[in-house]
């Protein structure tokens, strides 16, 4: 590869009738990087895919890659391949032939069809497979051939609209790390559409989380997971707890438990805090900052861990995640502690 | 008392499941028995059978009949037997092919509406079907004469010499064929369309397919149900047609139809005419056959 080829989306915006899906979005992906759309249905997510990959034509904006106008070439003709969500293999044709189908569309001599064909089903394991008909395997299978069908061609960038979301949990488990290690093979660009933090966060090097047709954060996995943005992002990424604070421009806030110190002020005078899980810490002493007395009303064995529902006074209660060897009862009343490099200030 | 068993949640025996069973279909088998088979039987009996001398049947059993229809009889060999046959094949294929070209668009067209307007429109296909066939044949009579425009346009258009009619002509037995034909191919095609997987379209193009790479893959894969339905439903028919080709031909094409019609009716043969017969239903087992092999190389699953 002569230049590197990033991919730069600029202020694309597409309606379907009176619904505006993606409005004015922005991005650019550097060569040969791992990023994640993640948002729940209806974010645009899909819809931005379908634009790369050129199933759709967007209202107005521009997509690049390198010095080429990727709007300016139809679908056939983009140096992109897509992982539909579906798989879509073609039903009628043996594995081989399905991986084989985008080079010879490009009439690639036989010889390399072949040579190609069989090193990219070595590397994803599918060689033995190469006779069967798709309704012959299994999900994780066919999701093998739409990787390798997509792969062999080279792309420059390859999008994935949720590839794993037919697959069961273990399974997906294992294709994480594959993808992963595929990604880091080819070296080149992944762009993978996803409703799974999860997931997002196992494979990428950098998350875009989406709502509304907007990108809301930008960031890498462990940014987005240790620093939501606002409300919906720590929401969708499972930050546990909430509650609503006010500010007198100190780093000392007023909650539901009482005061509370920060790092640093927070940026309003009203807003809400978020603590994950395993961030809030149970001890036996009172700590020397943000320590409460709290009862435990409940505790859920999860197997690795322990979640325990701890209320301070009145306060809504506090969902704690404690090591399975750290035994609490329900009733047993204990000290909290809230470290403040932990404490997370959203934006709304 | 017969073992008890479990069929579909219902506790019932063997022998009460059989004669449920047939209580079900036995009376369609006995009508089948009744008015199908035993008529099959019979014509086949009759293609072995031998002609009075004044037109009746004698059980005297023979091949010859079988060997007229191949063109060999006391005269010699005479190809116009196997020319009949080879006519009624080449037009019910004709008929065929020109339906499936014109069908697939319609079907996309229908399919691509809103599904109000998809029903109005497919009913509109099958209207004209609602009208006794020899009357539409006749309207095309009409239509194809001489003093219409059609027939006018032609004219001035170079295609027929000024003053000309359309009918009687190969060119009139086509579309009266495709006419009477054509809802009976849209109907399956539209079936299989409208179901269609647009995911596999956008992964052909998406694998640098081209135009006609995206429609044998991605299209016609997808609709091979309905293309061999199609297929059968158009063919078979057009096969044995002979209003059509006769009332439009201005009789003067035989086909195995008219060659049947003719042997039962004005020749009182009916020999030759149950061999000729015959020779319709074996021609037409065999295309459902080769449809069939092709369905299921082509199909996958």
């Amino acid at each position: 590869m002569a230049t590197p080829l990033d991919l730069r989306i600029v202020d694309l915006s597409k309606s379907f009738g009176k619904v505006s899906v993606l409005k004015g979005l922005s991005l650019e992906v550097p060569d040969g990087q791992f990023i994640t759309l993640l948002g729940p249905s209806g974010c645009g997510k899909t819809t931005l895919l379908r634009l790369v990959a050129g199933f759709d034509m967007p209202d107005s904006g521009s997509i690049t890659l390198g010095s080429t106008d990727l709007l300016a070439l139809p679908a056939q003709r983009r140096p992109v391949n897509t992982v539909f969500q579906s798989y879509a293999l073609f039903p009628h044709l043996r594995v081989l032939d399905n991986v084989a189908f985008g080079l010879r569309s490009r009439r690639v001599p036989a010889a390399d069809v072949a040579r190609r064909c069989r090193e990219t089903m070595d590397i994803l394991r599918i060689a033995d497979l190469a006779q069967r008909y798709p309704h012959e395997l299994s999900g994780g299978q066919r999701q093998r051939v739409a990787l390798a069908r997509a792969l062999v061609n080279e792309p420059e960038v390859l999008l994935l609209d949720e590839p794993l979301s037919a697959l069961d949990a273990k399974l997906r488990k294992e294709v994480e790390v594959e993808l992963k290690r595929i990604q880091r093979r080819y070296d080149i660009t992944f762009i993978l559409v996803t409703h799974d933090q999860d997931e997002a966060i196992a494979v990428s090097d950098r998350i875009l989380i989406m709502h509304g047709g907007s990108i809301i954060q930008d960031g890498t996995p462990e940014q987005v997971y240790e620093r939501p943005v606002n409300q919906f992002v720590a929401e969708f990424m499972g930050v546990g707890n909430r509650f609503p604070v006010t500010s007198d421009g100190s780093d000392t806030v007023q909650g539901p438990f009482g005061p509370l110190r920060l790092e640093a002020p927070p940026p309003w005078r009203q807003g809400t805090l978020a603590v994950r899980l395993e961030d809030i810490e149970v001890r036996d002493q009172q700590p020397a900052v943000n320590g409460f007395q709290a009862v435990i009303e409940e505790r859920l064995f999860r197997g690795d861990y322990w979640e325990l529902r701890a209320r301070v006074g009145q306060a809504p209660p506090l969902v704690i995640m404690v090591n399975p060897d750290q035994i609490y009862h329900e009733g047993q009343t204990v000290w909290i502690e809230l470290p403040p490099s932990n404490i997370i200030p959203l934006a709304d | 008392m017969a073992r008890p068993i479990v069929i579909d949640g219902d506790l019932t025996t063997r022998p009460r499941l059989f004669i449920r069973g047939l209580m079900l279909i036995g009376w369609g088998l006995l009508w089948m028995a009744v008015f199908l088979y035993a008529p099959l039987v019979g014509l086949g009996a009759l293609s072995a059978a031998t002609r009075g001398e004044y037109g009746g049947v004698e059980w005297t059993l023979t091949t010859a009949n079988l060997w007229r229809l191949a063109g060999y009889d006391e005269l010699g060999f005479s190809y116009n037997n196997l020319l009949i046959l080879w006519r009624s094949v080449w037009l019910a294929a004709v008929t065929t092919g020109i339906c499936l070209a014109l069908a697939f668009p319609m079907a996309f067209w229908i399919a691509n509406h809103r599904p109000r307007v998809r029903h109005l429109l497919l009913a509109l296909v099958m209207v004209p079907s609602c009208v006794n066939l020899v009357i539409r044949t006749y309207a095309w009579q009409q239509l194809l004469g001489g003093q219409m425009p059609p027939a006018w346009l032609a004219s001035q258009l170079g295609l027929i010499p000024p003053g000309g009619a359309l009918y009687p002509s190969g060119f009139a037995v086509y579309l009266g064929m495709v006419s009477c034909m054509l809802p009976f191919t849209v109907l399956p095609l539209y079936t299989s369309i409208e179901r269609l997987d647009w995911n596999l379209v956008e992964a052909a193009r998406d694998l640098y397919g081209g135009r006609l790479r995206v429609f044998r893959h991605a299209i016609v894969s997808q609709c091979m149900p309905g293309l061999i339905a199609a297929t059968i439903l158009t063919f078979i028919p057009s096969l044995g047609m002979f209003v059509v080709p006769d009332l439009l031909g201005g009789a003067k094409f035989m086909l195995v139809g008219n060659l049947i019609q003719l042997q039962f009716g004005s020749m009182s043969d009916w020999p030759f005419g149950a061999a000729a017969g015959v020779f319709l239903i074996v021609a037409s087992l065999l295309a459902l056959v080769g449809l069939r092999a092709v369905s299921e190389r082509t199909e996958g699953r």
